[in-house]
């Protein structure tokens, strides 16, 4: 379907077409701090579409806008054409948004399968009363439906191991990958990752990182993941946002946005005075 | 080890439908039946006063377990329990005295009162935290006291009102061994209703709250309507609780549901074990049971050294009070988690003895 997009890069290989969610000139401004100034991009389906840029650049401002924690301050963000600027989060679960936090946000004293059964949330119908009756109304039935597809994205993201544990006494990339199994139990159209790869070990980052092609590719999913992992980023995105100071400054192909001097300015701090600027970030 | 599982090795589980009952085995589910079959022969064996006793502990549980379901499972604060409590008792009276309603009918219809009255005060709850939403429920409790003085009509006032017995089918549950079967039916019904809630899509949610209320959210939880229904659920076993409180004494009268006895039930369920079912009926007949101890306790020590130097006759009263608060005290330092908790570990070293890894 092509035509459709309004992007602003023409030229990628990515299998995108329609333009699933788009931001118009998106501000976002705490009291005296501007977060955000006038972003604007779209996110084409079934694409995966990182968004990097310097620590307090906006990044997890920008997704939180999308998954409608923040409300912007001025500009408009559209999911499937339908503006979701004033929905409330938990009607976006159900229009199909999902999302991970960068700071670990399970349900602490659930189990991993509880966890992820929560997920579920907007997908089951009973309620208190047909819940409390359990075997009458069939509660147990839906239960056990759900349960069953809750089981295949256990096995997914490998964690058949810990199904019964306590969520809050896994270890932090078992947290990482329930997170996101939870998540996916919303059966989203679009997923946020925030930092899916934060403080992994290399081995870790590999499996997160074929988790999350494969949701891309085979779960049909289309991705938005914030990550400071360069190697990880160029490697598996369809197309990069780079953030700086809450402007966009480039957008397009990891070669594209690779090349562009005001991206290696911001982020590699070439060409620039301040010799202290965090190389190493790049891996 | 915390969270020790205890299926015997080899049990295993073929189908999610026998993953997700209620009892992890047979064994641990007929012993629950056996439970209940030998408490259905109770009133045969015991005396009046221990049946009143069994009687208490029931309707104070179910009430116990709607404050868990609000405080242990959703984590929203409230001390205004005894007033639901209070409205339920006197609800169920209104309604079967100036209506006809039948009390075997009043019962649940002053449930579904309570649960109304409940999310009215609720509503800030969605909007309040912690000490913030404790000030608005100890309104709730003044509030529903001070209607209670003055609503004439509703409670008769200073001079309390009259419940009629619990009848059904011509027969009437009026002595303390009949009303014993009434009351273990209702705390039957209402644990296994608890039960399964929280292990169905709402109860997920509610604890989901507690947890991490932000991903809640995410996750497509709306926490308004989540933090009132959780105040309705626990106001309707409130409810239910107090009908029965009401009918089993066949008189209720405005004093007794003061803010003490509200702290009593969060008393209760913080020595059960918050966030536990089975716990907040535990906790209950702890803080039933402990006053008899300390009675017991007394009697075996009179005549000696220690009756005469502390006057234990005189002192038992107030005795009784620090009592609770020394347990209360002592639970939450050495065992958090609740007599649950303690169950659960204890059944975990029978399992595995002598042997502990």
């Amino acid at each position: 379907m092509p035509g459709v997009p309004a992007a602003t890069h023409q030229s990628h290989d990515t299998p995108a077409s329609a333009a699933m969610f788009e931001a118009r000139g998106v501000s976002l401004r705490f009291g005296g701090v501007q977060a955000l100034t006038d972003v604007s991009f779209s996110i084409r389906k079934g694409e995966l579409f990182s968004i990097i840029g310097p620590n307090g650049a906006g990044k997890t401002s920008m997704v939180n806008c999308i998954s409608g924690r923040y409300r912007p301050t001025t500009g408009k963000v559209f999911f499937n054409g339908r503006d979701i600027t004033g929905m409330t989060p938990n009607h976006r679960a159900s229009l199909g948004i999902g999302r991970t936090f960068q700071n670990l946000a399970l349900f602490g004293h659930m189990t991993v399968l509880d966890n992820i059964m929560v997920g579920r949330h907007h997908l089951l119908k009973n309620n208190f009363l047909t819940g409390s009756l359990y075997w009458l109304t069939g509660a147990r039935k839906e239960e056990l439906a759900h349960r069953r597809e809750v089981e295949e994205i256990i096995d997914f993201l490998e964690i058949q191991h810990v199904r019964k544990a306590v969520a809050g006494t896994l270890s932090y990339g078992l947290r990482k990958r329930v997170e996101l199994a939870r998540a996916v139990a919303l059966k989203p159209d679009l997923i946020l990752l925030d930092e899916p790869m934060a403080g992994m070990n290399l081995e870790e980052k590999e499996d997160m990182a074929r988790y999350i092609v494969d949701l891309n590719e085979e779960w049909g999913m289309t991705v938005v993941m914030i990550e400071h992992d360069m190697g990880v980023v160029m490697d598996i995105s369809h197309r990069v946002m780079v953030l700086e100071f809450g402007k966009k400054i480039a957008e397009g192909t990891p070669e594209e946005v690779l090349a562009d001097p005001r991206v290696k300015r911001a982020y590699l701090g070439e060409d620039d005075e301040d010799e202290t600027a965090p190389a190493q970030e790049v891996a | 080890m915390a969270n020790i599982s205890l299926i015997p090795c080899g049990d295993f589980k073929t189908s999610y439908g026998s993953d997700t009952t209620i009892f992890p085995t047979v064994t641990s589910r007929n012993f629950a039946i056996l439970g209940v079959l030998l408490l259905l022969a109770c009133p045969f064996f015991m005396d009046r006063y221990w049946l009143n006793l069994c009687i208490q502990i029931g309707y104070l549980g179910i009430a116990a377990l709607g404050l868990n379901i609000l405080v242990g499972f959703t984590g929203q604060i409230s001390i205004g329990h005894a007033a639901f409590f209070g409205f339920g008792a006197f609800a169920s009276a209104w309604l079967s005295n100036s209506y006809g309603v039948p009390v075997a009918l009043a019962i649940p219809l002053a449930g579904v009162m309570t649960t109304a009255v409940g999310m009215v005060f609720g509503l800030p709850a969605a909007r309040l935290k912690g000490l913030y939403l404790a000030i608005a429920t100890l309104a709730a409790q003044y509030i529903l006291q001070d209607f209670f003085a003055r609503a004439g009509w509703f409670t008769g006032g200073v001079a309390g009102t009259i419940a009629e017995p619990f009848t059904l089918f011509g027969f009437a549950f009026d002595t303390d061994e009949s009303y014993f079967y009434v009351v273990l039916v209702y705390v039957v019904v209402m644990y296994v209703l608890a039960t399964n809630l929280m292990r169905s899509r709402d109860g997920r949610a509610l604890v989901a709250v507690r947890d991490h209320y932000l991903s809640a959210e995410i996750m497509g939880i709306n926490l308004t309507k989540y933090r009132t229904m959780s105040f309705g659920i626990s106001s309707f076993y409130a409810g239910i609780g107090g009908a029965l409180y009401a009918h089993y004494l066949q008189f209720v009268s405005v004093e007794g549901f003061t803010i003490l006895f509200s702290i009593q039930f969060l008393g209760m369920i913080i020595i059960g074990g918050l966030g536990s079912i089975m716990g907040s009926l535990m906790g209950t007949a702890f803080m039933v049971l402990l006053p008899e101890v300390m009675q017991a306790v007394t009697s075996a020590l009179q005549g000696t050294a220690i009756d005469t130097a502390l006057n234990l006759k005189e002192a038992i009263a107030f005795l009784r009070e620090m009592a609770i608060g020394v347990a209360i005290i002592l639970f939450l330092v050495f065992e958090p988690d609740g007599l649950a908790h303690r169950w659960k570990q204890i059944k975990a070293y029978w399992k595995l003895y002598p042997f502990s890894h």
